[in-house]
């Protein structure tokens, strides 16, 4: 068809429009401007508040953590670790604007790979059961001066579960191995106590390294804070002014991967598949259980447009309008996944192990199920909004 | 090899008579209905786009063994344990990070982590395999576990080779030596031979795998019976696990039969870790205290593991082209052709039904080789032979995929042993069976040197 013929057809699809009185003879654009550029920009709006959260919890960790290196007791210790489980929350929830190469995982510039990196090789950090001369903070020799820069020089260096920094870092500094069947990791505060009272070597470097990780973990999530900001130049108003289809390809595609590969496949299926703590998110901890909620509901805040107390026009509301029984059946869905992780027994990393007829079996397939099956709906949501979604 | 140059050359001296032609259909999903779009980092890590259901889960499982760092035995990590005595890495994403390709150190200080050394003295044994050095072993393995000493290591050194192009244009390539060093066992056999191998990309293997025999065997043409200077071989290899010499496909020399017995060689050769197939370790007589190390149980990998890990192996997808409809990549692509690479780079496959994966059955693909032997000249020669390779000869590898290795492994280091530093380069090192073809590149205009180069880019 010549260009001419197409624009015609536009013309008179318009004049339909305009004063057609048989509303549902029309084809709606699913992804009108008016419609769809609120929605952008509540996004927009509503990761910038998730990220502000996660800043200020990281700070609170920071300032734990800062206590806890100054003086290392059982009291100083819980504190860092009760604000470690608390950050954690915000930043579950962040995940759903990962996997589009926005501020948080950009190609070249993207720090999520220092923020979040899993599983954790525990030995490339310290020293572990059997081998107490492991690790960075061992190797005296090789590294004798601890510094930001060689930390994140060091990460992923030689290897994807040579992990350095971040999150499961200083997990792994304030838990220690969880050798527990019922608890946690329990490492003692003396390991970062020199003198007489240490039961680890190097505690000094060991209390240094903690800190130096911690600083660069603020540091880098205030880089993705800034660039979310609702101001002048930033990756957030840039965002909030692209097309809608662009945009929308682009929340659908964080949703999806995070919902499917992500949260089903390497976060779930192959820790119920191997039945090794190794495999949870957060096996230090064992705070894998609330990762997995936050996650979760990272990807229903999205879809209904919300984040505390930041609240507008959603995805759902753009399906709304095409498909009301498909909006039902998202909302349904979102809520299925975080039933099911809710009903997860604690700890996860029990949960997995025995028969695959055992109670905790039962509901962690039961939980990558759900999380499968949203999906899927996911893609359905995409297709009704005209959006091809190539989730790998 | 049944084309013949004739109607080649033809073509280049008429080439601006000839119409250039469009995409063939499908060229631009190298992969079949497995081809991923991603063009990031992350690009070589996906699985299969039609493996799909709870097919996808075992991918996910073999990801996680693939990424997993090995430990010393014995450990609370029951299962992952028996690294070494000796190795290469602790991991096979050590050396195949985001599943991509290997390079040799290039900073000071760098260990040799993605490019290992093979070892061998003349003679075979009674299945063709190279004999291994009685000292070092079959591989050098410049790490070991806590009370065993490692090797030694291999010290790296280049120099410089001059050329140019026909039009003038100069260029310098960079030949390496090496010289191994820190040796922990005094010399090795007076006739040891080495050959360097860097860690390949890991996409599309088991379409690899799924190409028929019957398609190699008519590709090949071991006697040159067409006459167009380009043999063809195909290495008939031992396989220890069907007890019988079959068809080689993978590794350098073309010296695996099967992915399964690659994964398996990989295991116990780059990080020492056993399985049924290989059930001892790499420890010479002469290393009595790697011999004498605790293990991590017999086999170190059970067999449910390798199998998770081969699965995994098996289904890495292949990366869409990238503006494989732009006119500089299809003019590359028909130089490409006309300069002769496409006779041993062959462009397209069809894999046969493979019982155990529709997925890869089937399927039409585009990934550039014909998987034999050439040779390769005395520059590239690593002098050593592999069952039935020469010392000269190297499998064509595929090259799908290799535009985006800057993108995946922010290098661009090709050929066997990484010393290419472009994807120029790599054409120009070219010789023996392939140096009609590299003289016909050196002939080419800047242009045309631009857009076959551009065209590579695009695969």
């Amino acid at each position: 068809m010549t260009k001419q013929g197409w624009l015609a057809l536009m013309t008179g699809a318009l004049f339909l429009t305009s004063c057609g009185e048989d509303k549902k003879a029309e084809t709606v654009d699913p992804l009108a401007e008016s419609r769809a550029r609120p929605v952008i920009q509540n996004y927009a709006a509503l990761t910038s508040a998730n990220y502000a959260e996660v800043v200020r919890q990281a700070h609170s960790l920071q300032e734990a953590i800062e206590a806890f290196v100054a003086n290392p007791t059982d009291a100083t210790m819980a504190a860092a670790r009760a604000a470690w489980i608390e950050a954690r929350v915000s930043y579950g929830q962040s995940e759903a604007y990962r996997f589009y190469g926005g501020p948080i995982d950009n190609e070249d510039t993207g720090p999520e790979g220092q923020i979040n990196a899993w599983p954790l090789d525990e030995a490339y950090i310290d020293g572990v059961e059997e081998n107490y001369d492991a690790g960075i903070i061992n190797a005296t020799e090789e590294y004798p001066e601890l510094t930001q820069e060689l930390i994140a020089s060091l990460n992923e260096r030689d290897g994807e579960t040579n992990i350095a920094s971040g999150y499961h870092a200083i997990e792994f500094l304030l838990w220690g191995q969880d050798v527990s069947e019922t608890g946690p990791g329990n490492r003692p505060p003396t390991d970062f106590v020199s003198g007489e009272e240490t039961t680890r070597t190097n505690a000094d470097r060991r209390r240094q390294y903690l800190s130096l990780v911690t600083k660069q973990l603020v540091e880098d999530l205030e880089s993705v804070e800034a660039q979310w900001k609702p101001t002048q130049g930033t990756y957030g108003q840039a965002f909030g002014a692209e097309s809608p289809k662009a945009a929308v390809l682009k929340i659908l595609t964080g949703l999806g991967s995070l919902s499917g590969a992500e949260l089903a496949g390497e976060r779930m299926t192959v820790a119920y598949d191997n039945k090794d703590q190794e495999d949870e998110h957060s096996c230090f901890s064992d705070n894998t259980h609330a990762d997995l909620y936050n996650n979760a509901l990272g990807i229903q805040n999205v879809y209904l447009g919300r984040y505390g107390s930041v609240s507008g026009p959603g995805l759902s509301s753009l399906v709304a309008e095409v498909n009301p029984a498909l909006d039902q059946k998202m909302k349904e869905r979102l809520q299925a996944s975080l039933d099911a992780i809710r009903a997860i027994p604690v700890p996860f990393d029990q949960a997995i192990l025995g028969a695959d007829n055992s109670p905790g079996r039962q509901k962690v397939k039961a939980a990558i199920d759900a999380l499968r099956a949203q999906t899927d709906t996911l893609v359905e949501v995409a297709t009704a909004l005209g959006i091809t979604l190539n989730l790998e | 090899m049944r084309r013949a140059l004739i109607p080649l050359c033809c073509l280049l001296a008429c080439g601006g008579s000839v119409e250039d032609e469009g995409p063939e259909p499908g060229e631009e999903l190298p992969g079949g209905a497995t081809t991923v779009h991603d063009t990031t980092r992350n690009a070589f890590t996906l699985v299969a786009r039609n493996l799909q259901g709870e097919r996808r889960d075992a991918f996910f499982v073999g990801n996680s063994l693939f990424n997993r760092n090995w430990v010393t035995a014995p450990s609370s990590t029951e299962g992952l344990d028996g690294l070494g005595p000796t190795f290469n890495a602790s991991s096979c994403a050590a050396c195949h990070f985001k599943d991509g390709r290997g390079k040799p150190p290039t900073e000071p200080g760098e260990k040799s982590l993605s490019l290992l050394f093979r070892l061998s003295i003349p003679g075979q044994d009674a299945h063709g395999a190279p004999l291994e050095d009685p000292v070092y072993g079959g591989q050098l393995q410049p790490l070991a576990i806590l009370g065993v000493p490692a090797e030694g290591s291999m010290a790296l050194s280049y120099t410089s080779r001059e050329g140019s192009y026909a039009d003038g244009t100069p260029w310098s390539l960079e030949a390496p030596h090496y010289t191994l060093q820190n040796l922990a066992f005094g010399p090795p056999h007076p006739e040891l031979m080495v050959s360097p191998r860097v860690a390949p990309v890991m996409i599309g293997l088991g379409l690899l795998e799924a190409i028929p025999e019957a398609s190699l065997e008519a590709l090949a043409d071991p006697d040159d019976r067409n006459g167009d200077g380009i043999s063809g071989r195909i290495n008939h290899v031992w396989d220890v696990e069907h007890r019988q010499a079959r068809v080689g496909r993978f590794g350098w020399k073309a010296n695996q039969p099967s992915l399964k017995h690659q994964n398996a060689g990989a295991f116990r050769g780059d990080l020492g870790i056993t399985s049924d197939l290989f059930p001892t370790n790499d420890c010479p007589p002469a290393q009595s205290a790697c011999m004498k190390a605790p293990h991590g149980g017999e086999p170190e990998l059970d067999a449910r593991k390798l199998e998770q890990v081969t699965f995994y192996t098996r289904m890495l997808a292949v990366p869409a082209r990238r503006e494989a409809d732009a006119p500089d990549v299809l003019r590359g692509r028909k130089l490409f052709r006309d300069v002769g690479c496409a006779s041993c780079h062959v462009p397209r496959h069809e894999t046969g039904t493979v019982d155990d994966a529709p997925e890869l059955s089937g399927q039409v693909i585009y990934p550039y080789t014909d998987l034999l032997l050439h040779d390769m000249g005395p520059e590239l020669a690593d002098h050593r032979p592999d069952f039935e390779a020469t010392g000269s000869e190297w499998r064509t590898p595929p090259l799908w995929g290799i535009g985006l290795v800057q993108t995946v492994n922010r290098h661009t280091r090709f050929l066997h042993d990484g010393r290419a530093r472009s994807l120029e380069e790599a054409i120009l090192w070219h010789g023996g069976e392939a140096e009609p073809s590299r003289e016909r590149f050196r002939h080419l205009s800047t242009d045309e040197r631009a857009a076959l180069l551009r065209f590579l880019e695009s695969l």
